[in-house]
């Protein structure tokens, strides 16, 4: 009965979700006001029914109800609890469903709170949002129900893929997918702003918190998501240039650089069309993400396999929305007015720059995403791009990003003279200055990007406080403080990235126990490796004792383990976190004389990479508390260094 | 620019999407070959010499394999919950004139002698694999799977996990075909 009272709900949040937009695109026809206020209630309703068929999902694994057909495809009685409930998503329906659980959520959540936006226009953003689940419950109730019934239960479920079961997955694609999905609410905004025409500072204004929301999950998830790579595929890498990872930068870029133009949309009423269009592109981003690595057509190790009849739907669904919104925006925003003009050498003009420095690298990575398909269906070869493309596109222009960064905060609105920003920039370029002589004359190997990294992680991170100099610190806006913690998170995460590629340092050997081997600092003792039993695997497990110098040593336990159901092994590296880096370490497959192979690295400062990550989530959730809570003050933005 | 080329510009973004919706459409169409080939067929077995499984002195040598009769070999173990499920198929493969070998991956002679006791026992000789030292030089990732090796003890075919009802007749033909 839990299955079918999932179902259920889930027709039934598909009729509100109908509801939704016929109410809402009525209300704007003359004469429609008196819908406008039956629009927020029904998509609440619409959210209830969707929050009840996950749950019921939830409930069927948790029960372990082998007679749904996910259940026994993608569970195992054996399983953990953690892992049960967490298979739930680990799939595709149940992903689906949770992807469109978060719609349903994030539309109810502007129906209930969003109130500065103009009614019709709210009751505009509300239609699209049921637009867009409308469309999204057709496929999961045409062609991925995750509720459907086995004839015959089996007696066991063919069990969980064990590289996902790992507590990471109880927060990553959640996270992740609140990030992906409340870009939604952007790009629903957008387009009610383009049906009622009325784009400027009021409306920016509104869809500031939500973009900001949004981006800090989409953040903290891609954050997560690299450090459980790191940790769990044990490939010693924080980054891959995956196709899923690529598909969650995609969105972040674009909104990041949204969050930005919404600013100069908000303060001085510049770019509208660009905003919108921004707004467009970052959902759409989040949906071709979803579906390029959902449908297999870039492989990948997050792809579920899907057939291609899914596969044409969702790709005619994304049809209609992304070149639905693209279409209106072809036909509408010539009839937005135009908003102020500026002069270049100004915070608009720094935030421009940003903009399109964010722009290029989007248009790299998705050049890069997609141009194995884009080769393979002009000569049929298979290829893949990797890291030496991205690194040497992406990371060049990632730095000037960072440049830009650092300087624009110190920039008045409107417009401002070379030479007052040059006495304003002059100690984060001294601080450049001194750190590249240091690092060259200290360290005259380095390469080049690394190199580059530090040196503008150092000035960076003196740039980002800047704004605070000579403030009263207590008068000084949320949202300030969250502009200077954002951008000293991404100096701080920077100062990683470039320690981790320049420093690390590796060593792979076949040792027998009782050897000792070295890296980095550590001398490591081979002590022990065993056989163990965990509750649903077999591994062996060697004990590692790590001594530095005359400190106390250190017992690291990496394993290679065995999972009978499906088959499959995985290596759980163990890692051991120092104030100043992480020793990290895998154990391997045997070699003959009684050898195992041992890979081991010390990757100074590699935390500041995730340590930066949460950084600038948290400048976001400061920025976001700035903007939603009572002003502290009276005083107009403008005239600070406001965001 | 003219108002008429920015209206005209406009439209990009539209254009750019459908010709990445084209793309993406291309390759859903057309047909994938999802199928993975394993590397280790048409090479000869990896070397090896393991101890016997059911605790007598004879030893399961790769180089036994090359003595013209074609074989299966299968990888299983006894703490394998699909192994069980596979076991009746074996037993028909046998019945059926298959030569079958095992290799026990992190076994037990006394886990095995009960395995073997309440599920059949198919084969002609068990080796143990201490270490899945040979299952990984057979580019086997899991059990069970089993593999078909011909007369001059090259490596025909693999067959990944449990070998189902229906798969027991494409087995016996990949036998023959390996003669």
């Amino acid at each position: 009965m839990i299955a079918e009272t999932g179902l259920i709900a889930l027709l039934l949040a598909a009729v509100f979700a109908l509801l939704q937009a016929v109410f809402g695109l009525s209300a704007l026809r003359p004469g429609g006001e008196p819908l406008l206020r039956a629009v927020r209630p029904v998509a609440i309703a619409q959210a209830a029914m969707t929050v009840t068929a996950f749950a019921m999902l939830l409930l069927v694994f948790a029960r372990t109800d082998l007679s749904v057909k996910l259940v026994a495809e993608d569970s195992a009685t054996t399983l953990p609890l953690l892992y049960k409930v967490t298979g739930a998503w680990g799939n595709h329906e149940g992903s689906m469903l949770m992807w469109i659980t978060i719609l349903a959520l994030a539309g109810a959540a502007v129906a209930i709170f969003e109130r500065r936006l103009p009614e019709r226009t709210l009751a505009a953003t509300i239609a699209a949002q049921g637009v867009i689940a409308l469309g999204f419950f057709a496929f999961l109730l045409f062609s991925s129900n995750p509720f459907e019934r086995l004839p015959m239960p089996p007696p066991e479920g063919s069990g969980f893929n064990p590289l996902l079961q790992d507590p990471g997955l109880a927060f990553h694609p959640p996270t992740l997918y609140v990030g992906y999905v409340g870009l939604s609410v952007a790009f629903s905004f957008a387009v009610g702003a383009l049906l009622t025409r009325d784009v400027g500072p009021a409306f920016a204004r509104a869809m500031r918190p939500w973009v900001l929301g949004a981006w800090i999950f989409l953040t903290l998830g891609i954050t997560a998501g690299s450090y459980w790579a790191y940790y769990e595929l044990g490939w010693g890498g924080w980054w891959f240039w995956d196709p899923t990872e690529n598909a969650s930068l995609m969105p972040w870029l674009a909104a990041t650089a949204l969050l930005h133009s919404v600013s100069v949309l908000a303060t001085r009423d510049g770019l509208r069309a660009w905003t919108i269009m921004l707004a467009v592109v970052a959902f759409s981003m989040s949906m071709v993400g979803t579906f390029l690595v959902r449908s297999g057509i870039l492989t990948s190790v997050h792809a579920f396999a899907l057939d291609p009849r899914r596969g044409a739907f969702i790709l005619i669904l994304l049809a209609l929305y992304i070149g639905g919104a693209l279409a209106l925006f072809g036909a509408r925003i010539a009839t937005v007015t135009e908003g102020n003009r500026f002069d270049p050498v100004s915070r608009e003009g720094a935030l421009v720059a940003n903009n399109l420095l964010l722009s290029a690298i989007l248009g790299v990575v998705l050049i890069g995403t997609l141009y194995p398909l884009l080769v393979e269906s002009a000569t049929g070869e298979k290829l893949s791009v990797g890291p030496p493309y991205f690194n040497a596109t992406a990371g060049p222009l990632a730095l000037i990003l960072v440049a830009i960064m650092a300087a624009g905060p110190m920039m008045r609105w409107r417009r401002d003279r070379l030479a007052a920003i040059g006495r304003r920039v002059a100690i984060p370029a001294a601080i450049v200055v001194v750190a590249l002589v240091v690092l060259l004359v200290a360290l005259p190997g380095l390469r080049i990007l690394p190199l580059l990294g530090l040196v503008l992680a150092a000035g960076t991170a003196a740039a980002s406080v800047a704004p605070l100099w000579k403030r009263n610190l207590r008068r000084t806006p949320l949202f300030t403080y969250g502009m200077v913690v954002a951008h000293l998170g991404i100096a701080v995460s920077l100062a990683g990235m470039a320690s981790e590629s320049a420093f690390s340092q590796e060593t792979l050997v076949a040792a027998r126990p009782g050897e000792t081997v070295h890296v980095g600092p550590y001398a490591i003792r081979f002590a022990a490796i065993d056989p163990v039993a965990g509750p649903n695997y077999t591994a062996v497990r060697a004990t590692l004792v790590a001594t530095r110098g005359q400190g106390a040593p250190i017992a690291l336990s990496p394993e290679q383990r065995s999972f009978d159901n499906p088959p499959q092994q995985t290596a759980e590296s163990a890692i051991a976190t120092r104030l100043d880096g992480q020793l990290y370490t895998v154990v391997g497959e045997p070699v003959p004389g009684g050898r195992w192979q041992l890979r081991l690295w010390w990757k100074p400062f590699v935390t500041l990479i995730w340590g930066g990550g949460v950084l600038i989530a948290l400048g976001g959730a400061l920025s976001l508390l700035g903007r939603v809570l009572p002003r502290r003050r009276a005083k107009p933005e403008r005239d600070g260094y406001a965001q | 620019m003219s108002l008429r080329t920015i209206r005209i510009l406009l439209w990009l973004p539209l254009l750019a999407f459908l010709a990445i919706l084209a793309l993406v459409a291309g390759g859903l169409i057309r047909p994938h070959d999802s199928a993975i080939r394993s590397q280790m067929i048409g090479r000869p077995l990896p070397a090896f010499d393991l101890p016997s499984g059911r605790g007598d002195t004879a030893r399961v040598r790769a180089t036994g394999f090359a003595d013209g009769r074609p074989r299966l070999l299968n990888v299983f173990a006894s703490w394998c919950i699909p192994c069980i499920g596979e076991a009746p198929q074996l037993l028909a493969l046998k019945q059926a004139g298959a030569v079958i070998e095992g290799i026990a991956v992190r076994d037990r002679p006394a886990d095995l002698a009960g395995f073997l006791t309440s599920n059949g026992d198919p084969y002609d000789h068990i080796g143990l694999d201490d270490t899945s030292g040979v299952q990984m030089a057979l580019g086997s990732s899991g059990v069970p799977e089993t593999f078909v090796i011909d007369g001059k003890g090259m490596i025909r075919a693999q067959h990944i996990g449990a070998i189902g009802p229906q798969d027991v007749d494409d087995m016996l033909a990949a036998l023959r075909d390996a003669r």
